[in-house]
């Protein structure tokens, strides 16, 4: 670990406590995972649709599920650093306060990318739908970016507040709205067989978002976290 | 004796409230001082400022010969905090705790240095525990132990006692006596005074958004504490009822 610049060994000793964490407990995989499953569940016999319409559905039922379930993990991710002090641990550490922000954000993705690798197959023998398409993965990992890239922040200030369960969503919905829509434009745009000049609009909305808001939110943590 | 830290004139607000108005500190290197006060007393915001936690309204604060809030990352290297809460994660070992805040902290050797401070600390058989199945007073000796891995100039501690038992606390003490305490500069916050008469070498009373009175504690008799701290603050709420409080700029 010596030779790596302090930014990268805090960024990777965050990244690898999360991740050590969360083997050990499995608290938040587990939560998001059985919510996830739940929700394409109650959609897949809510819903009772033909095979043709389906196609058209999925992106929204599949954005949906991922973003509910992510902004589980987002809450129970700041949770476990306030509940015990954790927070102030980490802020009291000599290092770039970014890379805390980064490491939580890494840690996060990969939480979301895992429920992401568990739903795609339940979610296509269930509504008999190819989701293995190599665009709408690569729409699902900006997607998800984008995603917790706000999602992080915004639970790092949604912490400190009493009331912080109702907080986040209020907070990181309205935000997000740019980065789902994109997603799910671009997810459905795949599903459908559109021409790629028609989707990419879509996923070049969602590097731009991704870019912004992950340098926004990367420059004003300090900030945020600061009392 | 230098100062290790100096404040002066500090003032910090939430919103309208003033919880510290124009509050001079001065500690030398190696003192330890007691900073004992009533409930809401502003302790535990004026331990937040001096570990870089929280910003300060006015006023100045240095720690180390730095700054604060402009050279936090300098002050934050040679601080270790230790909080009524662990600040440990539950669902890591002992030693992964240490492994982590080790990384953070860059500590060099650090394998080796682990093994010292669990030793330390008394923790050394139970290193691959996970520490959400420590109690409280196991966590607050990891909680030394992971404040001090990075020897740290200064400690400041913020009632750490709270929520322990009788001989939690007497073996958190023993370790702070031990290990902590020795060569360092030690700021606790209490409002524990037979904790605390033991371990500091000198009394400070923090009422009202300021320091309100100071003894050595050669100059207290050996049952005299509680006396002087009772006098202090009885002058304290005197002095506030002749005097309009001063309001902070």
């Amino acid at each position: 670990m010596s030779g790596l610049t302090p930014f990268i060994r805090a960024l990777g000793a965050v990244v690898w406590k999360d991740l050590r964490a969360e083997w050990r407990s499995r608290e938040l995989i587990s939560a998001m995972l059985v919510f996830a499953l739940l929700v394409i569940l109650i959609f897949n016999f809510a819903l009772e649709l033909e095979s043709t319409v389906r196609a058209n559905v999925t992106a929204g039922v599949l954005w949906v599920t991922f973003t509910f379930a992510g902004q589980l993990g987002l809450n129970r991710s700041m949770a476990v650093e306030k509940d015990r002090g954790c927070l102030d641990g980490l802020l009291l550490a000599p290092v770039d306060r970014a890379a805390i922000y980064l490491g939580k954000t890494l840690a996060n993705w990969v939480f979301m990318l895992l429920v992401a690798i568990i739903v795609l197959p339940i979610y296509s023998v269930l509504y008999n739908t190819n989701l293995f398409i190599p665009g709408l993965l690569l729409t699902i990992l900006l997607g998800s970016e984008g995603y917790v890239a706000v999602g992080t922040l915004l639970s790092s200030m949604a912490v400190q507040a009493r009331t912080r369960d109702i907080l986040l969503p209020i907070l990181l919905f309205p935000v997000a709205i740019p980065v789902l829509v994109a997603a799910v434009k671009a997810t459905g745009g795949y599903l459908q067989g559109l021409d790629i000049n028609e989707i990419r609009p879509w996923i070049n909305l969602l590097i731009t978002y991704d870019v912004i808001f992950t340098a926004v939110a990367f420059m004003v943590f300090d900030s945020v976290v600061e009392e | 004796m230098t100062a290790i830290i100096e404040v002066s004139r500090l003032v910090k607000r939430f919103g309208p409230k003033v919880v510290l108005r124009q509050l001079d500190f001065r500690v030398e290197s190696g003192e330890f001082v007691a900073l004992l006060g009533p409930n809401g007393a502003g302790k535990t915001t004026f331990l937040r400022i001096l570990s870089s936690l929280s910003r300060p309204t006015l006023g100045n604060v240095s720690v180390a010969g730095f700054s604060l809030p402009h050279q936090a990352a300098n002050v934050r290297r040679r601080l270790g905090v230790v909080s009524h809460l662990p600040l440990l994660y539950g669902d890591l070992s002992a030693e992964e705790n240490l492994l982590f805040y080790g990384r953070m902290y860059a500590v060099d050797n650090l394998a080796r240095r682990m093994d010292e401070v669990l030793e330390q600390v008394g923790l050394t058989s139970r290193r691959r525990d996970l520490v959400r199945t420590f109690s409280r007073g196991m966590q607050q000796r990891l909680a030394i132990g992971r404040a001090i891995l990075h020897d740290p100039e200064v400690l400041l501690l913020d009632e750490p006692h709270t929520g322990l038992d009788q001989d939690a606390c007497d073996m958190l003490d023993a370790a702070l006596r031990q290990v902590a305490v020795r060569g360092r500069t030690v700021v606790m916050t209490s409002h524990d005074l037979s904790r605390t008469e033991d371990l500091a070498t000198r009394f400070d009373v923090l009422a009202r958004g300021m320091i309100q009175g100071s003894i050595q504690r050669q100059d207290i008799a050996r049952d005299g504490l509680l006396g002087y701290y009772r006098q202090t603050l009885e002058q304290a709420q005197n002095n506030s009822k002749n005097h309009r409080p001063e309001a902070a700029p």
